[in-house]
């Protein structure tokens, strides 16, 4: 990171601080005080209270009865193991293997088939949030193209967002995501050093060793900072599932963004809706250090 | 054959296996829009045609929902690019104790599931009577990408060379005339890049306007679309599948756009160095 604008600062050293070149801060830091801060603060307080949207607009302070009836609620469990479900499935398992599988087997490409690729599977994922669910859902409905191939395969077909809600929604998911990680993992393949990899052919390392031994290891932090950032995507997935299944049939792919909008504004329980998204906001907030901390940023 | 090529061929195969799986609900798309009676399953149209087109090419559909969509993206773009530009410049340029506090805080917003906080801001919205603006949603929504945007900014401007400002310090310019005439239009790609990255990141939000407008004639087509399909039973798939068409061009060109400029690594904009 250049500091080429730091230089001035040490030759004026010593001199008395001047506020007031801080001054084009404060837009940004109003706004990100009344939209960002200001709701986030609200999100404490409101999920302490049994704030309702109808009725007695009342808001009592009752502690941590939220959290309570959370943890003794079927359907939050319901939710939570959803969304662990979903997060490992599209985007540990999905999303990472299949952006990695992709990023190496381009380097080993023509380049046509590299580029149209590459086009395509970017093209997934430019895509708006409704528009990729309403293909998906498409895609899987009984009727949709996924059965047409298995009938052609002579593989058994069903109604898919029925009998695998969860799944589908997951696949979908990766059908969106799975760009990023390619080019997370094409970037990081690309900086290392090829005598490397030639040296370790020419002594008979076969290829799932190679992986193994060499190539894992030196992507190792892209692997991390990727497992993060989509793991926190997978994390507020709203748009996609909410299009494709509503969080059902029933709640078979309710998972807690979906379970915190349906409490909040269906069942209009405005605080306990709120005490499950501080919960997600924590888990958030969690992977979040810990990726500032994976990746030692230099500020 | 040579083992270089077996290895080449085999890499095209299986990469053509996946481009396919991934064409499939795209090339749905592309299809349905041009079938008059198009259903759910990938075909070709038996006599295409552009009927859909002309069919969702009203006021209603189509006009109303892009141009809420471009007045609400564009004007949250617009703030958030101002005001990233404005803060990126002194946590650039100076340092102080509490310089590097604020990026770790801004970092680390980034990274908070935006997702969660709707309740709440919905709440906040209802309490001051922001619910249904469209200026109300375009403030949180330029919000909601500013932390990513001040980050981005940043980064871009510590590579600009601070020489010519060094010039236009002792020539006694202030530091806003400063960063306009000499800064910002140094790292115009810079610019270009966080400002086309957040109006694509803003167009496909769904939820945000989803919770914060609702009237009808305020949606943005992410919400227009939803409304539109989420009637299943009576959809007509081809005219459904050619607005997405239309929703969705916009950012796939502007995609393609700063794709060149930056080459692979653009979505983390330097933030990362894995």
């Amino acid at each position: 990171m250049p500091a080429g604008g730091r230089e001035r600062d040490e030759r004026r050293g010593g001199r008395k601080p001047r506020p007031l070149r801080w001054l084009p801060l404060a837009p940004a830091t109003v706004l990100l005080l009344l939209f960002l801060a200001g709701p986030i603060g609200y999100c404490v307080w409101i999920a302490f209270t049994n704030t309702q949207l109808t009725g007695s607009s009342t808001s009592d302070f009752v502690g941590l009865d939220n959290f309570r009836r959370a943890f003794a609620d079927d359907n939050f469990r319901n939710a939570v193991w959803l969304t662990l479900v979903f997060t490992f499935v599209s985007s540990i398992v999905g999303q990472n293997t299949i952006g990695l599988a992709l990023a190496g087997l381009m380097r080993a490409a023509s380049r046509p088939v590299r580029t149209v690729t590459g086009a395509v599977v970017i093209a997934a994922w430019v895509l708006p949030e409704i528009v990729a669910a309403f293909l998906l859902y498409a895609f899987f409905r009984r009727e949709g193209t996924l059965n047409a191939v298995l009938d052609w395969l002579h593989l058994p077909s069903q109604n898919w967002l029925f009998t695998l809600p969860i799944l589908a929604v997951s696949f979908a998911n990766v059908w969106r995501g799975t760009a990023f990680s390619m080019l997370i993992y094409s970037a990081a393949l690309s900086e290392i050093p090829k005598d490397i990899t030639e040296a370790a052919e020419v002594d008979g390392a076969n290829g799932v060793r190679r992986l193994w031994h060499i190539t894992l290891p030196m992507i190792r932090r892209s692997i991390g900072t990727n497992l993060m950032l989509n793991t926190l995507s997978t994390l507020s997935v709203f748009g996609l599932i909410w299009a494709m299944t509503r969080g059902g049939p029933g709640n078979r792919s309710q998972t807690l963004p979906v379970f915190m909008y349906d409490q909040a504004f269906l069942k209009s329980l405005i605080g306990y809706g709120t005490a499950v998204a501080l919960l997600l906001l924590l888990v958030g907030a969690l992977f979040s250090i810990v990726y500032i901390r994976l990746l030692k940023v230099e500020v | 054959m040579k083992r270089a090529t077996r290895v080449r061929l085999a890499s095209d195969a299986a990469l053509f296996v996946v481009a396919g799986a991934f064409l499939l609900p795209l090339l749905w798309l592309v299809l349905s829009s041009l079938d008059a009676d198009a259903d759910l399953r990938v075909r070709l149209p038996s006599s295409p045609t552009t009927e859909n087109f002309s069919a969702v090419l009203t006021d209603e559909i189509t006009f109303t929902p892009m141009l809420n969509s471009l007045l609400l993206c564009g004007s949250a773009t617009l703030l958030t690019v101002a005001c990233a530009a404005l803060a990126a410049y002194p946590l650039s340029r100076y340092r102080s104790r509490f310089s590097r506090p604020y990026l770790l805080t801004i970092l680390f917003t980034t990274c908070l599931p935006i997702t969660a906080i709707m309740v709440p801001v919905y709440g906040l919205f209802v309490q001051v009577n922001l619910v249904d603006t469209m200026y109300g949603t375009a403030l949180f929504l330029a919000t909601s990408q500013l932390p990513f945007s001040i980050w981005l900014m940043k980064n871009f401007m510590d590579g600009v060379p601070t020489v010519l400002e060094e010039a236009a310090w002792t020539d006694g310019a202030s530091m806003i005339q400063t960063l306009t005439r000499i800064v910002l239009p140094l790292m115009g790609p810079g610019m270009t890049v966080v400002m086309i990255y957040t109006f694509i990141q803003l167009w496909g939000n769904f939820f945000v306007p989803f919770m914060l407008l609702l009237s009808p004639d305020q949606l943005p087509a992410s919400v227009s679309i939803f409304t539109f399909f989420g009637n299943y039973g009576s959809v007509i798939y081809g005219q459904l599948a050619a607005f997405s068409i239309l929703y969705s061009t916009p950012v796939l060109l502007l995609y393609i756009l700063i794709s060149r400029r930056l080459g692979g690594g653009f979505a983390l904009g330097g933030a990362v160095k894995g």
